[in-house]
């Protein structure tokens, strides 16, 4: 079908994502930490652990246990938002922790706890896959044995258009239908660990969204993998 | 608290000399970059040895206080957090937490750095409110200098905000700064046994006797003061750490200069 859509806004192809940069090992007092900004949205994520877990209820003798927490710092946005958890900052943190687990292994770490703090200093949409992408490089940073990075970034469809990384402009465009699917991804394997959407769109659009980013998922994960390595040079 | 510890920068305080090698009275290299938050009408980034601090301003429009019709209203607010330091826990404000933003404010606030009365929009009906977020990225010691340094030089970067029937017209920043008259910097004076230093790391925090926080203006006037610490303090000792205070004042007041 023909998308009313045949130009961005932002000037960007529509595989295109914002410039992407990455540091590890930013915060001295953690175990791991790392940096990640894509175009204006900016996270910060620290790793500390393996230590005990409190309460002691959510001890698990038989493996680790991941913990993500997702923050947004009160001048992220342009409305001040107010400190402490929201349902929303919940939810991403449960869906962040979920989309990292498939590829850490916390078996040598019974009763443990891995915490990730994610912080978002300066927020322009796509600020949960931000968030999930420093995390994966803080936690690697942290020497936590992993089979692989998570990679994660926003695509959506835009009027039956597939594009990646939607700006906050374009997620917020009102005379056109725009879906937006934040999605995150284990690079070698192709499994989906995230998979959220907000808006509408038909099966095939969605499978053709998916197939259309993984090649930029990859590239996300070598710019991670970079930070890493540029860590020790 | 870790005895050994305590007993050993004590030791070594009597030489004169600190775990990483300052002197007492010297402050770890600072940096300071304004204008790292495009979301925020005003922001810095205050980096002091290892601690790192991110401040930010947002300005609303709100009611102002029956007390103070004509005035504009402000608030400094902080978290210790957990990002920044593994003592740190997620939860409602600790008590840490309170003080360091309560400290701050009340600089800012007594020493007049923001001129309110320019902030009032319609007296009795709706003035400016300037909030100011502290959040610290890294904490290695001593939040409230750093964390003050980096609210003076926020409040300094920052610009007004259009607004539109008396609602801000959110992202619209115009080119009218925040009127800032006065820098009031919090220096904070620890005592460990009989030695006063400024600028402590986590370590020499865990191990202190007393400190005492005091804000200084530009004419050596005080604006603020707050003790802490389990131990008690003598007049000559708040006499010299006052002393210090404003004489390292000076220093930190020209580097923020710097930074504009």
């Amino acid at each position: 079908m023909a998308s009313k859509y045949t130009k961005r806004d932002n000037g960007r192809g529509f595989n295109e994502t914002r410039p992407i940069e990455a540091k590890a090992g930013v915060i001295k007092k953690a175990d791991g930490s790392a940096w990640f900004r894509i175009g204006k949205t900016t996270a910060f994520a620290a790793v500390y652990g393996p230590r005990e877990m409190h309460p002691k209820h959510a001890q698990d003798p038989k493996t680790g246990v991941l913990r993500c927490n997702y923050n947004m710092m009160p001048f992220s946005t342009e409305d001040r938002v107010r400190p402490g958890p929201s349902r929303r900052s919940k939810e991403i943190s449960m869906v962040s922790t979920k989309a990292i687990l498939p590829v850490v292994n916390l078996v040598d770490f019974p009763n443990a706890a891995v915490d990730v703090f994610i912080e978002l200093t300066e927020t322009d949409a796509g600020s949960r896959c931000a968030g999930i992408c420093a995390a994966s490089i803080a936690l690697a940073d942290a020497g936590i044995t992993m089979r692989d990075m998570i990679a994660a970034v926003s695509c959506g469809v835009v009027d039956h258009q597939a594009v990646v990384d939607l700006d906050g402009p374009e997620e917020h465009m009102h005379d056109i239908d725009v879906a937006d699917i934040p999605i995150a991804m284990v690079p070698s394997t192709e499994e989906i660990t995230l998979l959220q959407m907000d808006g509408k769109v038909s099966k095939e659009e969605l499978l053709k969204a998916i197939e259309n980013v993984k090649p930029v998922l990859k590239q996300i994960a070598e710019v991670q993998r970079k930070a890493l390595k540029d860590r020790y040079k | 608290m870790n005895q050994d510890l305590k007993n050993h920068i004590n030791e070594s305080l009597k030489k004169g000399v600190r775990l990483d090698g300052r002197k007492k009275e010297e402050y770890r290299n600072i940096e300071i970059k304004v204008g790292v938050i495009a979301t925020a009408e005003g922001s810095a980034l205050v980096k002091c040895g290892d601690t790192e601090v991110i401040a930010g301003v947002k300005m609303t429009v709100g009611e102002p206080y029956p007390d103070s019709q004509d005035q504009g209203t402000m608030m400094v607010g902080s978290e210790l957090l957990p990002l920044s330091n593994p003592n740190f826990e997620s939860g409602p404000p600790s008590i840490d937490s309170i003080e360091v933003a309560r400290v701050i404010d009340r600089g800012i606030r007594e020493g007049k750095a923001i001129d309110t009365k320019k902030l009032c929009i319609r007296k009795g009906e709706l003035v400016w409110t300037v909030m100011i977020d502290v959040l610290p990225i890294n904490h290695d010691g001593n939040l409230i200098d750093v964390g003050g340094m980096a609210a003076l030089a926020a409040l300094k970067n920052t610009k007004m905000v259009e607004i539109e029937n008396d609602k801000i017209v959110a992202g619209k920043r115009t080119e009218e700064s925040l009127p800032v008259n006065s820098m009031p910097i919090p220096i904070t004076v620890l005592k460990i046994g009989d030695n006063l230093i400024v600028d402590p790391t986590e370590e020499e925090e865990e191990v202190l006797d007393a400190r005492l926080t005091v804000s200084v203006l530009e004419d050596d006037t005080l604006c603020a003061l707050q003790k802490g610490g389990d131990a008690s303090l003598t007049t000559k000792d708040i006499n010299e750490m006052i002393d210090l205070a404003i004489k390292k004042s000076h220093e930190i007041r020209d580097k923020i200069k710097e930074a504009l």
